[in-house]
Order: structure tokens, then C-alpha cells, then sequence
């Protein structure tokens, strides 16, 4: 793999976002994006996961396949993440009970954000090295930040909104997610 | 009918319609949206979910008195793992087009929310069989929620279904709905619909209602 590490940012941050492009992490993005408030720190949150998850993947990788234990790849990496969102729930919960009670149901699922397994998965399978790999889930995270962030302070104005009442709600998010989604692929080809 | 063929059923039909996975309920979307960009893939893909949430549902309900609470989550997470392992080799040995298609989706299929959230709302607290039919109704559900994306989203964006060309040569494919945008645009469709009809038989009720 030739790619540089700002490549990899570029792309996993815009051109292929993680949520708008790539359809990770579809769960919190429309479950939390109704606040600002409580958005950015999920988007905080996910990305630190999303860092320990990958430097933990990038080494049990490397173990499993001095073992050639490869079919044990995935059950390995899913434990190794439920970890990593106990330990933001305990560190949470010590230093910001009522961020911790924002967040709610969804900081536990973060454990089946298909994103944070998705950079996992994903850098596995584009055999990255140690810094393309780091690189890889920082962009990634940015990237779900930035979606959950623009989503929610669009919502923030619609509440204000008049809307017809049969498109409120998850369908109206869904539609506005695919005009957001439309406006990033004008970053496509960005990065390389 | 007898008393429990009925029931079965109900249990049955609760996942294919009343608390359909994708359209009610909102749920795994994450497979629902990146793989549905033809017929074919959204079917394979069912099958797949399908597949791992039965016998997922059934292990987890026959492990149910030996699993102790506290760990409950991690043990049906590495259930649910083992499953998805095998389905990804599975397919992997069947058909490499589709595993090509499919991508990392296959293996994204254990952090499918449905699988989860039944092992721990019905297969933890029912017998087997009970549990087997809850799971195999979601999951029909569930493929019908894909198939009717992937079917859109086929017929407009390449004017085909399963790969055969519906319209004529003149027909200018609407490439935006096989494309992310599209995803979000169909699905939001659907619900717009099912909202629109679920208004409808209210409305009806309340009328029903006023004239008795």
C-alpha cells in the first residue's frame, strides 16, 4: 500500500464518509443527531473508541496471524471493542455523570456501531500498516463527527419548522441525510 | 385453525408486518442501506441475516437458564460472531462474485441491531421453537424490507430487475439512486409511505369509531 497518511484522512474524513458514503454507524447518527449538545460529544466518544479499537486491532491482527488463527479474526476484534466502550462508560460516568445520562442507550450500542467495527474490519483489509491504521480510524472518527454534527444542527433549525406532519420524524432525517450524503459526494475524488 | 397454530402464527407475522424490522421498527440499517444497490444483493444478504439470527435466536433461547445475566450481552455477542464467521466462509465458498459485492457486510452483519436486540428482548425469555419462529418472521421481514429497497433502487438507477432490462434503450438510468444519496432517498420514501397508510386506517378507525 502506497497511500500517505493524509490520503487516508482525506478520504475516510470526505470523500468516503464513514456514515454519508459509506452507510457505518447509521444507528447513532439518526438516534442522536436531534442535539447539538449531546451530538458532538457522541462524536467525541466514537472516536476515541474507534482509536483504541484500531491500535488493539492492528496488534491482535498481527498475533492471530503469527498463530494462523485468522477465523477468529472477527469474534476477537468484537470483544476487543465491547471493552473499549466499558472502559469510555466507566471513564464517562466517573468524570461526566450527566453527559453520561445524555447519551443514554446509545453510548452501550456504540458497541454495535457498525462503524467502529467497520475500521477495524476495513483496515485489516487493506493490510495498513501502524500509522495508516491510526490515520485511518482519526479520519474515520472526524468523519462521523462532522456527519452527526451538520445533522443535528440541521434538525436543531427544523424543529422550528413547519413540516407536514406525515414526514416527520425518521423519515424527514432519512431525506435530509440523502441530501447531505448528495452534497458530499462533490468531495469524491478527493485524496485519491 | 386451533388455538396455538395461531398463536405460532401471530408470532409469526409480528415480524413480517407489525413491527417490520427496517420499515416500523428502524433498524439495521446500516446492510438495509450500502448493499441494497440491486435485487440480487439485497436477497443475498437477507438470506445471510436470516440465517445467522435463527440460529443465533435458537442457541441463545436453548442457553438461556445457563447464561448468567451479567455477561449476557458478551455471550450473545460471540454467539452471534461464531454464526456470522460461518456464513462469511460459507459465502465465501459459494459464490466469490458475491462476497465481492457484499464486501465487509457480511461480517458487519454482528453488529446488525435486529440480531442483537432479539436475542435480548425475545430468545432470552422463550423456548426454542417460540424463539425460532419469532426470528425466522423478523427475518422474512427483514428481507422483504431489503428487497423492496433493492428492487427500487435497481429498477431506477439501472432500469433492471435481477439484471434484466426492463425498459427500452431509450430508458436514461436515474444513476443517483444506486449511488449513497439514493439509499437515503428510497428508504425515506417507504417510510413516507407506511406513515401515509398507517395515517389513513387511523383515520378510518376514528371515523368507524364516531359512527358507532
Amino acid at each position: 500500500m502506497h497511500e500517505s497518511a493524509w490520503q487516508i484522512f482525506i478520504s475516510a474524513f470526505l470523500a468516503n464518509n464513514f456514515v454519508l458514503a459509506m452507510f457505518l454507524g447509521l444507528c447513532p447518527f439518526i438516534g442522536v443527531s436531534g442535539k447539538l449538545e449531546t451530538a458532538a460529544p457522541m462524536g467525541a466518544a466514537t472516536t476515541f473508541v474507534m482509536l483504541v479499537a484500531s491500535l488493539c486491532a492492528y496488534g491482535l491482527n498481527l498475533l492471530l496471524t503469527s498463530f494462523n488463527l485468522e477465523f477468529l479474526r472477527l469474534i476477537a476484534y468484537i470483544v476487543i471493542i465491547a471493552s473499549a466502550v466499558q472502559l469510555v462508560e466507566m471513564v464517562l460516568k466517573k468524570y461526566s455523570p450527566a453527559l453520561f445520562r445524555a447519551l443514554g442507550i446509545y453510548l452501550p450500542l456504540i458497541t454495535t456501531n457498525c462503524a467502529v467495527l467497520g475500521v477495524a474490519l476495513f483496515q485489516t483489509a487493506r493490510e495498513y500498516d501502524f500509522v495508516q491504521s491510526v490515520t485511518f480510524a482519526v479520519g474515520a472518527g472526524a468523519g462521523f463527527t462532522l456527519a452527526l454534527v451538520l445533522m443535528a444542527s440541521v434538525r436543531e433549525r427544523l424543529t422550528l419548522s413547519d413540516v407536514p406532519s406525515v414526514a416527520q420524524g425518521t423519515a424527514l432525517s432519512l431525506m435530509l441525510a440523502g441530501i447531505l450524503s448528495l452534497a458530499f459526494m462533490g468531495f469524491a475524488g478527493l485524496g485519491g | 385453525m386451533s388455538q396455538t397454530t395461531v398463536r405460532t402464527w401471530d408470532e409469526f407475522m409480528e415480524g413480517v408486518w407489525r413491527q417490520n424490522p427496517v420499515f416500523v421498527m428502524v433498524l439495521g440499517l446500516c446492510p438495509a442501506l450500502a448493499v441494497t444497490v440491486s435485487a440480487v444483493n439485497a436477497l443475498s444478504m437477507g438470506l445471510a441475516t436470516t440465517f445467522v439470527l435463527t440460529c443465533s435466536c435458537v442457541l441463545v433461547s436453548l442457553l438461556r437458564k445457563l447464561i448468567p445475566k451479567e455477561v449476557r450481552i458478551a455471550t450473545y455477542i460471540v454467539i452471534i460472531a461464531t454464526f456470522v464467521t460461518v456464513v462469511d466462509y460459507l459465502i465465501q465458498a459459494v459464490s466469490l462474485a458475491l462476497y465481492d459485492a457484499l464486501g465487509a457486510f457480511i461480517q458487519l452483519i454482528v453488529v446488525n441491531c435486529i440480531i442483537l436486540g432479539r436475542a435480548e428482548a425475545h430468545a432470552s425469555k422463550n423456548p426454542p421453537f417460540k424463539a425460532m419462529v419469532n426470528a425466522l418472521g423478523m427475518s422474512l421481514g427483514f428481507t422483504i424490507g431489503l428487497f423492496a429497497l433493492g428492487a427500487v433502487r435497481e429498477i431506477l438507477g439501472a432500469g433492471k430487475l435481477f439484471g434484466v432490462a426492463l425498459f427500452g434503450a431509450n430508458f436514461q438510468p436515474w444513476v443517483v439512486m444506486v449511488l449513497p444519496p439514493g439509499g437515503f432517498f428510497v428508504l425515506g420514501m417507504w417510510l413516507l409511505v407506511f406513515a401515509a397508510v398507517a395515517r389513513r386506517k387511523q383515520r378510518k378507525l376514528a371515523e368507524v369509531a364516531q359512527n358507532a
